[in-house]
């Protein structure tokens, strides 16, 4: 059903994903697509992937940005980069989920995870154009549309290890940037850390509710200005010194 | 946004059969239409063939489309169901109209609530069809209580147009149906100013959306591209970044505004004025007029559509 769940989700499970910690290694892309191009969603196909005009279907893109004023050094602050994983936030109040016309998107109850059931998407990319974040892409193999699934076939696969059922993503991180964990309870991972941290939700003035939280890079360290470099001290010391006898 | 050829076909020939055939039922039931046959067939064959091409047509851009008996289930939620539900019920009351004119000839008793039960649904299509587009918050410029109506009066528009194209021939008088051509000229007018409204209220507007809200980054300044996510257009930029027709923008503004609205209006004024053989030409070409116009509006309407998720790639303000 398109309509999305009457009550609350029992768990809302999501990822926190660190801003200040993410190095745009692509790692967790990577493991996203190599994960689940044999999967839940097999295959994520890609066009002329050895080619010059390559594409191809990816759940989670990271994007780089430049932050800061754009004379950043006339404010005394330095602008920086920083790294920006995009994929889908599994909204509480998913756009995507009600504008289906078959069912085949939908919304779990149990967890809250937003969903595509391949067999019954007709592929009229109708939830893709919903999604402020660009978190759907199409299969033009398949003619279906293709999503994050937070690794479902991970997270409950008992043949894995305890430590392994997480999302691809989340396990591939060598920065420890992405935090896989229950919204609902107050006492998770993910919950305590966007507490701590001032967890912000993206595109809030839409109202989506999405359930992925990012936390805000933290305050940077001062950058030193070379000030002190530039001048041999002038109260002693060797260089103070020889700086002396040179001046006269 | 990336204009599909079938999406604009769809939009726009089911615009004019959907007005077409509510026009039909309406002025048929107020007996004002002649009961000729073959202006019958003419007519309705011509509104049934657009509704019925625009939406097979709306077919070739999906995906699976032999999965289309699918997009009847989820009316509860969505407008692209709720649009091909409304599409199916109304060839029910239309077939009736059909046979009860084309078959019986008659139009007494219970009978003309069949043309008006295919109006009612007409209305109510055309209708779900514009709040497919009005219902996505993540495209501003679809997002917009102006859109529903434009979407209504074109479609009444270019349906009376060629409703009025249709009659000319078999017009009792030379100079056209008066009422019709009142229609016309009215529906084309309010068309023009919902559509002039529209456009000053949305190239208004500043999206209250921007990179630094997209990303969560408000609290470092101004964010900007830096490290693109790939190296290749990806489907999000395909379909979501289409800006080809934009620096085109002013020139198609102005081509709709002539075609759409200030030709069909002066030769609706040429039709009821001039003789025979120069009116009906003037009413063919109102008709052919309008849908290429429309054609250019529904194509702008995509085209100009920004879509938020190119914050992301470091569009301003959406």
């Amino acid at each position: 059903m398109t309509s999305l769940p009457k009550q609350a989700p029992a768990k809302r499970l999501g990822l926190v994903i660190d801003l200040d910690t993410c190095v745009g290694c692509h790692a967790c892309a990577v493991n996203c697509k190599e994960w689940n191009t044999t999967g839940y969603h097999a295959p994520l196909p890609d066009s002329d992937p050895y080619g010059k005009d390559v594409d191809g279907v990816w759940l989670n893109r990271v994007h780089g940005y430049e932050t800061g004023p754009a004379a950043g050094l006339d404010s005394g602050k330095a602008g920086r980069t920083v790294y920006f994983p995009r994929s889908c936030l599994h909204c509480e109040e998913a756009p995507c989920v009600t504008v289906c016309p078959t069912g085949a998107s939908y919304k779990r109850t149990e967890d809250g995870i937003v969903l595509v059931e391949e067999d019954k998407c007709i592929g009229c990319k109708l939830c893709s154009w919903a999604c402020p974040y660009g978190a759907r892409e199409f299969d033009t193999d398949g003619g279906v549309m293709k999503k994050c699934t937070l690794c479902i076939d991970r997270i409950y696969n008992e043949n894995l290890e305890e430590v392994e059922r997480q999302p691809a993503c989340v396990n591939a991180c060598p920065a420890k940037a992405r935090h896989f964990g229950d919204f609902n309870d107050p006492d998770s991972n993910v919950s305590t850390l966007t507490a701590a941290r001032g967890g912000v939700e993206l595109l809030p003035e839409m109202g989506l509710k999405p359930t992925n939280r990012y936390l805000p890079p933290r305050p940077s360290a001062t950058v030193g200005d070379g000030a002190s470099l530039q001048d041999a001290p002038a109260a002693g010391g060797f260089l103070g010194w020889i700086d002396q006898v040179l001046s006269r | 946004m990336q204009p599909a050829y079938s999406v604009i076909f769809l939009t726009t020939a089911t615009g004019a059969g959907y007005g077409l055939l509510a026009l039909l039922g309406v002025l048929r039931a107020m007996g004002s239409l002649p009961d000729e046959r073959a202006f019958g067939l003419f007519a309705l064959g011509l509104a049934l063939t657009l509704i019925t091409a625009g939406l097979l047509a709306s077919a070739a851009h999906l995906g699976r489309p032999e999965r289309a008996w699918r997009a009847f289930s989820q009316w509860r939620s969505s407008w692209l169901s709720r649009e091909g539900v409304l599409a199916m019920a109304g060839y029910g009351p239309a077939a009736l109209f059909a046979f009860a004119w084309l078959v019986l000839q008659r139009n007494d008793g219970l009978w003309p609530l069949a043309g008006l039960a295919a109006a009612v649904l007409s209305v109510a299509t055309v209708y779900s069809t514009a709040m497919i587009y009005r219902s996505l918050a993540a495209i501003p410029r679809w997002h917009h209580p102006l859109v529903a109506p434009v979407y209504l009066i074109l479609a009444l528009s270019t349906g009376a147009l060629w409703l009025n194209a249709v009659l000319a021939p078999f017009a009792s008088n030379n100079g056209g149906h008066a009422l019709l051509q009142a229609i016309c000229f009215a529906a084309v007018a309010a068309a023009w100013l919902l559509k002039i409204a529209y456009w000053r209220a949305i190239d208004g507007a500043t999206g209250e959306s921007s990179t630094a809200t997209a990303t969560g980054l408000s609290g470092l300044g101004s964010v900007r591209p830096l490290d693109p996510p790939h190296v290749q257009d990806n489907y999000l930029l395909k379909e979501m970044g289409f800006a080809i027709a934009r620096k085109h923008a002013a020139k198609l503004h102005r081509l709709t505004h002539l075609l759409a609205f200030l030709v069909p209006l002066i030769l609706i004024v040429i039709q009821a004025t001039a003789p025979g053989p120069l009116s009906m030409a003037a009413a063919a070409l109102a008709a052919v007029s309008v849908s290429f116009g429309v054609v250019v509006e529904r194509w702008l309407f995509f085209a100009e559509a920004q879509h938020k998720v190119m914050l992301y790639y470091g569009a301003e303000n959406i």
